[in-house]
């Protein structure tokens, strides 16, 4: 009975564009926020944090950033795991070259770079499209794994290959390396999707995400009307891969510690995200978040309940977690095209109803 | 009969027709061997509604095509507002203010009727991306105050109700009517209408007509509009060309291009002996 749109009248162009027309909604979004910032850093522990919070939030920085790309502008990328990849070393990079500096500043820069690079890849979409373009990135992909493979300057000439995070605060809060509190890393990723999240919100209701969709829904009208297509894929590109490399930055440097990047961001990487925001939504904020937490904690879920619940064997419970997690995929699929996103809005429509149907 | 030589006249309804806007001289346009456009002349005035008409495959469509930029002809010069009109890409013929609907509407499915008005004032919007971002100052003027100008649109056009509706679930007439929204919020100072009552029933293009006289006539906008419906053209239009095999073969009042011998024969076919 809470949830209506009756009586709630909106008397100004702001009041009926903000992100969450109704009261109850309006709500439901502070209380969230209040418990991720106020209650939640002071009851996570280490499990939490590695196992569900961190890499919950990072993959949906990383599939708000796809989301942009491939939901909104239509652009359809294989080469998420790259992109990620430049972030990483980027801000690997950052980090060891500039030890004084906050992390914030090397992970924001990180994704700076991301979308130079991003754009740089963007280039050939003016002229291929769909499947062709997915390919292309997925010559990105590639090519981006090698180089950060084969040119030992992106890591340090370190005898391994590998880039380890070094110990590197954010006002004099330790954030990297073995000595972080799980509580910093949260509060770390937190901060960065909050903020990531509302400029993909303010990006998307307004001209740069019509433009965005105008060229996702019939690029030739849209050119007719008067969209640049170049410069709208390309501003989706640079957006995209700045939210992907701002990703890979946390993914390395919060959350592994060390990676190879074969490893780390292969293609397996890439796929990943693709899955997550088309079971979330394609072309929705809540949906890239809603397939991050499906992809992330469904496999942890299921871990728990067969070993810890039923007492499985490991190997056989991560063998049974692949079929079961497919399965799911297939079946959401085949319910609902659309995504968790859309079934998430179907439920809401009927709650405006409930308990009245007619 | 009006002096069409003069700058300017009235017509019998009482608006006044201006000079020529846009001059199409001599245009050609070539699909490899085929012609779609051969050696077309004609110009169209200020404020008037000029139709295009002609039999299936006449070459219609591709001369819209042409003063929109979508086609670039072989031969001839596109002259708007007195100036040669330089190749030009679609979204550069927009931003001069020329702006148009389709044949099969060209709307975007995935997004809401607001929405698509919206997308026909981005040549008006030009706040920073960093702006943007960050739903502040400029963005967020520049926001509402273009949402209050496809507000009149929407009010004008009579679809205030679907609103927010996803235009994929809008029945066809609708559609038209929010592609015409589209192209009316950018305020254009040429606006070109491809069949913009192709497949309506009578009620609907009963509709469609008056909102194109009501543009016509409040906003002084210039039309020119390709329709097979013949009631309606010589009803609405002030001068028509007739096209056909890509050949111009009559233009004129609608009076004139009635009893034009090439015309009658064109639809009527001529007898072979």
């Amino acid at each position: 009975m809470l949830y209506r749109e009756a009586g709630d009248f909106k008397t100004s162009y702001q009041k009926d564009s903000q992100t969450f027309p109704l009261k109850f909604d309006r709500m439901g979004y502070w209380t969230v926020m209040v418990v991720a910032f106020l209650v939640v850093p002071f009851v996570i522990n280490d499990y939490w944090a590695n196992a569900v919070a961190v890499p919950f939030l990072i993959y949906a920085i990383a599939a708000l950033g796809l989301n942009i790309l491939t939901g909104y502008a239509g652009q359809v990328s294989l080469g998420t795991g790259g992109f990620m990849a430049v972030g990483a070393y980027a801000c690997y990079k950052l980090m060891t070259m500039f030890p004084e500096v906050s992390m914030l500043v090397h992970v924001v820069l990180a994704g700076g770079i991301t979308a130079l690079v991003g754009v740089l890849f963007g280039l050939p979409s003016l002229r291929i499209k769909g499947f062709y373009l997915a390919v292309a990135t997925l010559a990105a992909q590639f090519f981006l794994v090698w180089l950060f493979n084969k040119v030992p300057w992106f890591y340090n000439y370190s005898a391994s290959g590998q880039i380890n995070a070094p110990e590197r605060t954010v006002f004099g809060i330790i954030v990297t390396g073995p000595n972080t509190e799980a509580w910093a890393k949260y509060l770390f990723c937190l901060i960065f999707v909050v903020v990531l999240a509302w400029i993909a919100r303010n990006l998307t209701r307004g001209m740069t995400g019509r433009k965005w969709m105008a060229i996702r829904d019939m690029d030739i009208a849209a050119e007719i009307i008067g969209v640049n297509p170049l410069m709208a894929k390309l501003t989706a590109f640079a957006v995209s891969s700045f939210f992907v490399g701002i990703a890979g930055a946390l993914f390395f440097s919060i959350y592994l510690g060390a990676a190879e990047v074969g490893e780390a961001f292969g293609i397996q990487k890439s796929f990943l995200i693709l899955f997550m925001i088309i079971i979330g939504g394609l072309g929705s904020i809540f949906g890239s978040f809603a397939g991050a937490a499906f992809m992330v904690l469904m496999p942890v879920f299921l871990k728990n309940v067969l070993v810890g619940g039923l007492g499985w064997p490991t190997d056989l419970a991560a063998h049974l977690e692949f079929i079961i997690v497919g399965g799911l995929i297939v079946v959401f699929l085949i319910l609902e095209p659309h995504g968790l996103a859309q079934l998430w809005r179907l439920t809401k429509e009927k709650l405006r109803l409930w308990p009245f149907p007619h | 009969m009006n002096d069409m030589s003069a700058d300017s006249y009235v017509t019998e309804d009482g608006r006044t027709i201006g000079g020529v806007v846009m001059e199409m001289k001599n245009i050609t346009l070539r699909f490899g061997g085929v012609v779609a456009i051969k050696d077309i002349s004609f110009d169209i005035r200020e404020g008037e509604i000029r139709a295009i008409i002609g039999p299936n495959g006449a070459g219609k469509s591709s001369m819209l095509n042409v003063i929109s930029g979508f086609y670039k002809p072989q031969e001839g010069e596109v002259m708007y507002r007195g100036e040669k009109r330089p190749p030009m890409k679609p979204y550069q013929v927009a931003q001069q203010g020329i702006a148009r609907t389709f044949q099969n509407i060209a709307l975007f499915d995935g997004m809401s009727v607001l929405d698509n008005i919206m997308t026909g004032r981005l040549n008006s919007m030009n706040a920073s991306l960093l702006s943007q971002a960050v739903w502040w100052g400029k963005a967020q003027k520049e926001e509402f105050e273009n949402r209050e100008k496809v507000e009149k649109v929407i009010d004008f056009l009579e679809i205030q109700a679907i609103r927010k509706t996803p235009v994929g679930r809008l029945p066809y007439g609708l559609k038209k009517r929010v592609e015409l929204a589209r192209a009316l919020a950018a305020e254009p100072s040429l606006l070109l209408l491809d069949e913009p009552m192709a497949g309506m029933n009578v009620e609907e293009k009963e509709d469609m007509s008056r909102f194109i006289l009501d543009v016509n006539d409040e906003f002084g906008t210039t039309i020119a509009l390709i329709e097979h419906d013949m009631g309606v053209v010589m009803d609405l239009s002030d001068r028509v060309v007739v096209m056909d095999y890509g050949k111009k073969i009559g233009d004129g009042t609608p009076d004139e291009v009635r009893n034009n011998q090439d015309v009658i024969d064109a639809y009527l076919g001529v007898a072979h002996d």
